[in-house]
């Protein structure tokens, strides 16, 4: 029988499944950080379990972290931190703490360490796991009270999720990105899209993305309901887990390979819908609303409620106030306070590079405060190698430690009530950069345009021919 | 975890689409290590609005919250579960809910009622006048003020876990051996 990519990885993790019961579904691979995993060692120790399986559990701390030489926000996040130090000392968890050169937001050090693989079940107290979906794993977020369940028994209970099929054809044009592509997605089915389905990335335009692309279409799958989004592993995956710490080294590398190459879908299996987006007619994109679904062309006027009806005019309406925008005018020439560039998103030194690549020899507009956050330290040493930082700097952009910072605005890096943000981030929800702030979510690129001309601006006008 | 039957109160009509878990429970009151007390922070931002329902006495002892489509979409903290438990909901009634968040809820013994939109608009017509309604999960069944009775559908394992007080970690714990052995052949 003819399988899909899902169907190869879900069926190879079926520990047991009773009639009229989800399935037991083995994990490989446990990522944890200090948000949503204090309540699930509590009930662990409850219950007077120990971890399962601490050699395929790791932690890092992100979320309330840092990202200057400043301290923690308050006590109760110093609180959350400590805790997860505690846990992670009493259950021999390794732990990539603030100061470790390998520390940063999860879903950037599990792929660059090599701990994400091809064919494998991650998961991770984090919506934003589907991220490692990009090496053909089947990866997932989950809530504290399955942590605590992965944590006791390396296990999880599941349904099988529908398949959704996205093919993404067409070459891309001047100034558009991996988040374009996943931007125009999110617009054209919506936030609730693809509620209840696993989609795989496929098509030629998916083919052409590098890692790093990949990770940036498949960690946005959430923003339209997807329990995870995949992309079969090919000589890109192999390429870039080759060199990777904890990835197989030597005749075990090719022995992997060859397993990973079989995991691609199989020809003629079938996937329960599909949609597709034709990349050749794209331009960079850019949100307007107050979710990710609320996305157009840059170019584009601001939608107008009055061509909808019912709730959804109540939708765009409630947006529209909350975003103080007008409809039916062009975003374009729309003033920005701030820019932030991060994100486990877009927060890879390819889309540092992008980001400079427009940064360079300008300079950050007068009014407009500019941070850029590494999503890990690694990423933080190697763009400094190449002398990114030094670009950002000169421009007048902060540049600072790894962690999630003004994404969630948990560290105390926030936008302020009533400004307005270009971020590189995933999410456009109210407040969700700061109490009041409002955000419009954009490429690296477009973020570094509205940087040095202090509003929102089509890159494609900055760039060399 | 706190089982669920059946619920009758009143309920709190806030039926505006894809509500995140943002709004639910905003980021800045997830650095707490425990899950008491975040029912005060439900609807944090909202709430600055005194003319919000959560605002209006009748909410302090509404057990049944009723949104539109696609809630608790965003994020997997189960803080936002923990945030209505702690308000006091016991029900949340939609037209569809996000992946996760069904999750969560029904781990916690919040149970996500799903409506198709008719039966959903009826119950908000009835619901507007303050009058109970009663959410029977033995029978899956939405009972009206008029007596309308709305049929629901909740996963069976999920619903054998509320109404029989299955633990699902021990359930998963039941199978040691086959996960041991499936460990074994890796
Ligand atoms: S960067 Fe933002 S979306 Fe990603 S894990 Fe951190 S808080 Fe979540």
């Amino acid at each position: 029988m003819t399988q899909t990519l899902f169907d190869k990885v879900w069926q190879r993790h079926v520990v047991h499944q009773e009639p009229d019961c989800p399935a037991i579904l083995f994990i490989d691979l446990h990522l944890i950080h200090e948000v949503t995993s204090p309540q699930a060692f509590t009930g662990l120790s409850t219950r007077g379990l120990k971890v399962r399986r601490p050699d395929r559990t790791v932690a890092t701390m992100d979320h309330s972290t840092p990202t200057s030489k400043l301290a923690v926000v308050d006590a109760q996040a110093q609180k959350q931190l400590d805790t997860l130090v505690t846990n992670c000392k009493a259950h021999g968890v390794r732990l990539y703490e603030l100061g470790n050169e390998r520390q940063g937001i999860v879903h950037v050090i599990g792929p660059e360490l090599g701990l994400t693989q091809p064919g494998m079940t991650i998961v991770c107290g984090d919506s934003h796991t589907a991220t490692h979906g990009a090496f053909g794993s089947l990866a997932f977020g989950i809530g504290t009270s399955e942590v605590e369940h992965v944590l006791a028994t390396q296990c999880l209970l599941q349904k099988k999720a529908k398949s959704l099929e996205v093919r993404f054809e067409g070459r891309a044009g001047k100034g558009v990105t991996a988040k374009d592509l996943i931007l125009a997605l999110c617009a054209k089915i919506g936030v609730g899209g693809a509620t209840g389905h696993v989609i795989e990335y496929r098509g030629d335009a998916v083919r052409a993305l590098s890692m790093e692309g990949r990770m940036t279409v498949c960690n946005m799958s959430i923003e339209a309901g997807a329990r995870a989004g995949m992309v079969a592993p090919d000589d890109t995956t192999f390429a870039y887990l080759a060199d990777k710490e904890f990835a197989p080294k030597g005749r075990a590398f090719d022995e992997a390979v060859t397993s990973w190459r079989a995991l691609a879908t199989d020809d003629g299996a079938l996937f329960d819908r599909s949609v597709s987006v034709d990349v050749s007619a794209l331009e960079p994109m850019i949100t307007f609303g107050t979710n990710p679904g609320m996305g157009m062309p840059i170019t584009a006027p601001v939608p107008d409620p009055e061509a909808l009806v019912g709730s959804e005019r109540a939708a765009l309406e409630k947006a529209l106030a909350y975003m103080a925008l007008k409809p039916g005018k062009p975003l374009l020439g729309q003033k920005v306070d701030v820019v932030f560039i991060g994100s486990c998103t877009n927060s890879r030194l390819s889309d540092l590079r992008q980001a400079a690549s427009v940064m360079a020899d300008r300079k950050v507009a007068q009014g407009v405060r500019t941070l850029v956050v590494p999503g890990s330290a690694a990423v933080k040493k190697a763009a400094e190698a190449e002398g990114l930082d030094r670009i950002f700097r000169d421009a007048g952009a902060e540049w600072r430690d790894a962690g999630c910072s003004m994404c969630i605005g948990m560290n105390g890096d926030q936008v302020g009530p009533g400004q307005y943000a270009v971020s590189t981030s995933n999410r456009n929800f109210e407040g969700r950069q700061g109490p009041g702030s409002r955000t419009f979510l954009a490429s690296p690129l477009t973020a570094a345009a509205a940087a040095v001309t202090g509003v929102v601006t089509d890159v494609r006008t900055l760039m060399g021919s | 975890m706190a089982g669920f039957k059946q619920v009758t109160s009143p309920a709190v009509l806030l039926t505006v689409n894809d509500i995140d878990t943002d709004q639910i429970i905003p980021a800045r009151f997830l650095t707490t290590t425990t899950k008491v007390g975040l029912g005060q922070k439900l609807f944090n931002d909202w709430r600055v609005d005194p003319g919000f329902v959560l605002n209006q006495p009748a909410a302090r002892n509404a057990k049944i919250l009723v949104a539109g489509h696609n809630f608790g979409c965003g994020s997997s903290r189960e803080h936002a579960p923990w945030a209505l438990l702690d308000f006091g909901f016991r029900a949340v009634v939609a037209t569809s809910f996000a992946d996760i968040f069904t999750n969560n809820a029904l781990k916690n013994g919040l149970l996500p009622v799903t409506l198709p939109p008719e039966p959903h608009a009826r119950l908000v017509e009835q619901a507007r006048s303050g009058e109970p309604i009663t959410i029977d999960l033995e029978r899956l069944m939405v009972i009206l003020p008029r007596r309308d009775e709305l049929l629901f559908v909740v996963d069976a394992f999920a619903r054998r876990c509320l109404l029989d007080g299955v633990d699902e970690l021990g359930y998963i714990l039941s199978f040691h051996d086959r996960i041991a052995a499936y460990e074994a052949r890796q």
